[in-house]
C-alpha cells in the first residue's frame, strides 16, 4: 500500500543524506521524495511516498523519527489529504493537431507554458493519477520530454471542505 | 559530580576571547571529561596543543581503532561517555570499526575528528575524507562545525545525544580553521535539538497491562538485554524477578544484569545460549523483553521464536519495538523506571511446575566439557579464572569461541562486568577494551579472555598498556585456529578448513619484548598456578594457553533453526 509520509526536518546540511542513507541501508523503497522550504527558515519539509505493508511503513516512520534532525513525522494514510504532483511535459504539436491538444489541456486544467513551431510545453498539476492520465492522453501525439516532481501533500484542514481532490491519494 | 562543577567554574562559562581549540577543551571539561583517548595529526595540532596542560588524563593508543575500542570500553565499564579524538582522513577512517562497534551495542561515545580547512573541503585536500559522510551510518548523530560560534553548543549536544535515550556514538568534525580562529562571547549557548525526544516514562496504562499479564502468567520468562545495564536498572530487575518469581535469561550484552549464581538465572540464551534458557523461551507463556532487540543470534528462526508466548517489550527506542517480532504489550521508556513500577504492581507466585521443569533442564543440560581430557580445555581455563577471581573480575573478550565460552563459563554477578562486542562482533576488541575498562576502574581485576586471531588484530596496544602501567591480564585461548570459523567449517563445510589456520607468533616473547609479562601454558596441571601468578602480576600480563585445537562450542542452534533445535545436547548429556 502507498503511504505519504511527511517529515519536518531541520534545515541543515547532511539531513537529506541521512534520510536517504537510512532508506538505502534498511532496504526501504522510496517511490518519490520531495524536499522544500517551509514558512520557518529553520525547517524544511520532506514528503516521501513509500510503498509497503503496515509493518514496514511503521518502521519507516519510527526510523525517520529517530534521526536527530528530523523534528516531526506524520503518515497521512487513512486521512483526507490533498496530494499533488507537478509535471512539465513537451508534446509534439504540428499545427493540424493543436486544437485537439489545446482542448485536452482545457479538460485537464493544464497550462501552456512554452510554445514553438513544432512543440508545446505544458504544465500540469494534480493528483498522481491525473498526471498519469494526461501522459497517456499525450502519447499519441509524441512526447518529447517529461519532468515530474514527486508528491507533496497536506491533510485537509476543514472536514466540511469537499472540493476536488478528496480521494486524491 | 562535585568535581565537574568545580572544574567548570574556572574555565568555561565566562566571557573571554578564546580559540576554538580552547573552547573544545573547556567544553570537554565542563562536560565532566576526566579521561580521553586519541591520536594526533596535522589538523588536530591546535587541539593537542591545548591538551598539553589540560587537566585530562589522556591515553594515546597505537592505532585509532584501538583508541576507539578503549573509549568504548571505558564507557561500558564506567557508564560515562567515552571520548576519542583523531586527525582527519586516515585517523577518522580508522575510527569506523570502533564507531560501528559502539553503535551496534548502544555505547555512549563522543568522537572528535580534525578536518581540513573549511575552504578546502570538497577539494580532495591532503588527508581529507568526507568524515561525516563515511560515519553517518555508524553514529547516532554527527555534524561538522563550520562556524566557531556553534562550537561549544555542538559539543554539548554531542554529549547529550550520546548519553541519553538509547545511547550511541556521536561524531563532531572540526575543521582546523575553526580550531585556530578566535571568538569573543560567552559560550553558554543553549542546545538546539528540536528533533530529539526521549521517551523515558512508560505509559501508565501499558505498565498496568504488563503487570496484569505477569500476574496471570504461569510460565513467564524475563529476556534481558544490554539496555538494562545501560539504564542502570539491575536493582529494579532483581526486585521484579524476585518479587514476581520469574526466571531471567540474558543476552550476551545483558550478562551481569542478574546474578548468575541465583536459581532464577537461566544464563545466556540464543545460538550458543544454554539449553535451559532456550527451552524456557520456547515453552513460556509470557516473554518479558527488557532492553533487548530480538537479534537473530538470540531468536533463531524468528517465526518459531517463543511460539506460545504473549510478548511484553520494554525499550527506550520506539523503533526497536515490533521491528523483528510482533509485540503484544509495548512499553516505550526507561527500563529503570518501568521495571521499578512493575515491581510494585506484581504479586509473588510460586509457579512450582515451571521452576521444577527449569531445574530439571538446568541439571540435564548444564554447560559442560570433558574434565578428564589430558589437553587444556578452553572452558577449564575460564572456570579456573572465574573461581580464582570469585566471580568479580571485569572480563573483556575477542570474538569467536573464546567469547562464547567466556559468556558460558564465567558466572557474572554485577552489571558492567562483561564487556564484549556483541552486535558487530569485532575481532580485536578484547585487548583495547581491557585497557579502556582498566582505565575506568583502576582497582578492578580486568581480564581479556581472547582468541589468538582476535588478539593478532590489535595486539600492538600491549605497548599502550605497558606505557600506562595498567595491570590488565590477557588470556589467549590459543587453538591456532579461527576457532569459530573452523567449527562452522567442521559442521557445515565437510571439515574443509579453508584459510582458517594461521601460524601464530610466540606470544610470550612478544609480551616480553613489549615490556609486559609473558607466560606460556602447555600442561593442564599448570593452569591453576599460571592463573594465580597472572592475577598477582602488577604489570600487564599475557598468558598463552595452548588449548585443545578442535574443541567446539555447545550447544548450538544452527543459523535459521528454531531455538529448540539445538545441536550438541547429546554431547552435554554424555558428559554428566
Ligand atoms: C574483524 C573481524 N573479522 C572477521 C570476523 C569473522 N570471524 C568471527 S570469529 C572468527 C575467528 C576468531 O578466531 P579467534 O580469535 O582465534 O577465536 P576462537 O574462535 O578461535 O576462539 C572470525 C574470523 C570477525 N568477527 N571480525
Ligand atoms: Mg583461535
Amino acid at each position: 500500500m502507498k503511504h505519504i509520509i511527511s517529515a519536518l526536518v531541520e534545515n541543515k546540511p547532511g539531513v537529506l543524506a541521512h534520510v536517504a542513507g537510512m532508506f538505502a541501508a534498511r532496504g526501504f523503497n522510496i517511490d518519490s521524495l520531495v524536499v522544500g522550504r517551509t514558512e520557518d527558515p529553520d525547517l524544511s519539509r520532506m514528503t516521501i511516498v513509500v510503498i509497503g505493508d503496515d509493518r514496514v511503513v511503521e518502521q519507516v516512520r519510527k526510523q525517520l523519527a529517530k534521526i536527530v534532525p528530523v523534528v516531526k513525522v506524520q503518515d497521512f494514510v487513512g486521512q483526507p489529504v490533498v496530494a499533488r504532483d507537478l509535471m512539465l511535459i513537451v508534446v509534439s504539436a504540428p499545427p493540424e493537431k493543436r486544437p485537439e491538444i489545446l482542448a485536452l489541456i482545457e479538460v485537464f486544467r493544464a497550462k501552456v507554458v512554452d510554445i514553438g513551431q513544432k512543440f508545446i510545453m505544458i504544465e500540469v498539476s494534480g493528483p498522481e493519477a491525473k498526471i498519469e492520465a494526461f501522459i497517456n492522453m499525450c502519447r499519441p501525439y509524441g512526447i518529447k520530454n517529461v519532468a515530474r516532481t514527486g508528491t507533496i501533500a497536506m491533510p485537509r484542514q476543514f472536514k466540511m471542505d469537499i472540493r476536488e481532490g478528496q480521494n486524491s491519494t | 559530580m562535585a568535581s565537574k562543577s568545580r572544574r567548570s567554574a574556572g574555565s568555561a562559562g565566562q566571557s573571554a576571547v578564546k580559540t576554538g581549540a580552547q573552547i573544545i577543551v573547556d567544553t570537554l571539561i565542563e562536560q565532566g571529561v576526566e579521561t580521553m583517548f586519541g591520536y594526533t595529526g596535522g589538523v588536530v595540532l591546535p587541539l593537542f596543543d591545548k591538551l598539553y596542560d589540560a587537566p585530562i588524563n589522556f591515553i594515546v593508543p597505537r592505532h585509532e581503532q584501538g583508541g576507539c575500542h578503549m573509549a568504548d570500553a571505558y564507557a561500558r565499564a564506567s557508564g560515562k561517555v567515552g571520548v576519542i579524538v583523531a586527525t582527519s582522513g586516515p585517523g577518522a577512517c580508522n575510527l569506523v570499526t570502533g564507531l560501528a562497534t559502539a553503535m551496534m551495542d548502544s555505547v555512549p561515545m563522543v568522537a572528535l575528528t580534525g578536518q581540513v580547512r573549511t575552504e578546502l573541503i570538497g577539494n580532495d585536500a591532503f588527508q581529507e575524507a568526507d568524515t561525516t559522510g563515511i560515519t553517518r551510518p555508524v553514529t547516532k548523530y554527527n555534524s561538522i562545525v563550520k562556524d566557531i560560534k556553534d562550537l561549544a553548543r555542538t559539543i554539548r549536544e554531542a554529549f547529550h545525544i550520546a548519553s541519553t535515550g538509547r545511547p550511541g556514538p556521536v561524531l563532531v568534525d572540526l575543521p582546523v580553521d575553526v580550531a585556530v580562529s578566535k571568538y569573543n562571547a560567552k559560550d553558554s549557548s543553549e542546545m538546539k535539538l528540536p528533533g530529539y525526544r526521549i521517551f523515558a516514562k512508560g505509559h501508565a496504562k501499558q505498565v498496568a497491562s504488563a503487570a496484569k499479564a505477569i500476574n496471570k502468567s504461569k510460565r513467564p520468562v524475563l529476556y534481558v538485554g544490554g539496555g538494562v545495564i545501560t539504564a542502570n536498572a539491575a536493582k529494579e530487575l532483581r526486585e521484579l524477578a524476585e518479587k514476581a518469581h520469574i526466571p531471567v535469561t540474558m543476552t550476551l550484552l545483558g550478562l551481569g544484569s542478574y546474578d548468575q549464581r541465583k536459581p532464577e538465572s537461566l544464563d545466556m540464551l540464543g545460538m550458543h545460549g544454554s539449553a535451559y534458557a532456550n527451552y524456557a523461551v520456547q515453552e513460556c507463556d509470557l516473554l518479558i523483553a527488557v532492553g533487548a532487540r530480538f537479534d537473530d543470534r538470540v531468536t533463531g528462526k524468528i517465526e518459531t521464536f517463543a511460539p506460545h508466548a504473549m510478548t511484553i517489550h520494554i525499550d527506550i527506542d520506539p523503533s526497536s519495538i515490533s521491528k523483528n517480532v510482533r509485540v503484544d504489550i509495548p512499553v516505550v521508556g526507561d527500563a529503570k523506571i518501568i521495571l521499578g513500577e512493575l515491581a510494585q504492581q506484581v504479586e509473588y507466585q510460586e509457579r512450582e511446575d515451571w521452576f521444577k521443569k527449569i531445574a530439571e533442564w538446568k541439571k540435564k543440560f548444564a554447560f559442560r566439557y570433558d574434565q578428564n581430557s589430558t589437553t587444556i580445555k578452553p572452558q577449564y581455563v575460564i572456570e579456573e579464572i572465574c573461581r580464582q577471581t570469585t566471580n568479580k573480575a571485569v572480563i573483556t573478550t575477542g570474538v569467536g569461541q573464546n567469547q562464547m565460552w567466556a559468556a558460558q563459563f564465567y558466572k557474572f554477578i554485577e552489571p558492567r562486568q562483561f564487556i564484549s562486542s556483541g552486535g558487530l562482533g569485532t575481532m580485536g576488541f578484547g585487548l583495547p577494551a581491557a585497557i579502556g575498562a582498566q582505565v575506568a576502574k583502576p582497582r578492578a581485576t580486568v581480564i581479556d579472555i581472547d582468541g589468538d586471531h582476535s588478539f593478532n588484530m590489535t595486539m600492538t596496544e600491549l605497548a599502550t598498556a605497558v606505557e600506562h602501567n595498567l595491570p590488565i591480564k590477557v588470556c589467549i585461548l590459543n587453538n591456532g585456529y579461527m576457532g569459530m570459523v573452523r567449527q562452522w567449517q567442521e559442521l557445515f563445510y565437510g571439515k574443509r578448513y579453508s584459510k582458517s589456520y594461521l601460524k601464530n607468533p610466540d606470544y610470550e616473547a612478544i609480551a616480553k619484548a613489549m615490556g609486559a609479562v609473558g607466560m606460556t601454558v602447555e600442561k593442564k596441571d599448570d593452569v591453576p598456578g599460571a592463573v594465580k601468578k597472572m592475577l598477582a602480576e602488577k604489570k600487564p600480563c599475557v598468558v598463552d594457553f595452548r588449548v585443545e585445537a578442535e574443541e567446539n562450542v555447545w550447544p548450538m542452534v544452527p543459523a535459521g533453526k528454531s531455538l529448540s533445535e539445538m545441536d550438541g545436547l547429546d554431547i552435554l548429556e554424555r558428559l554428566i
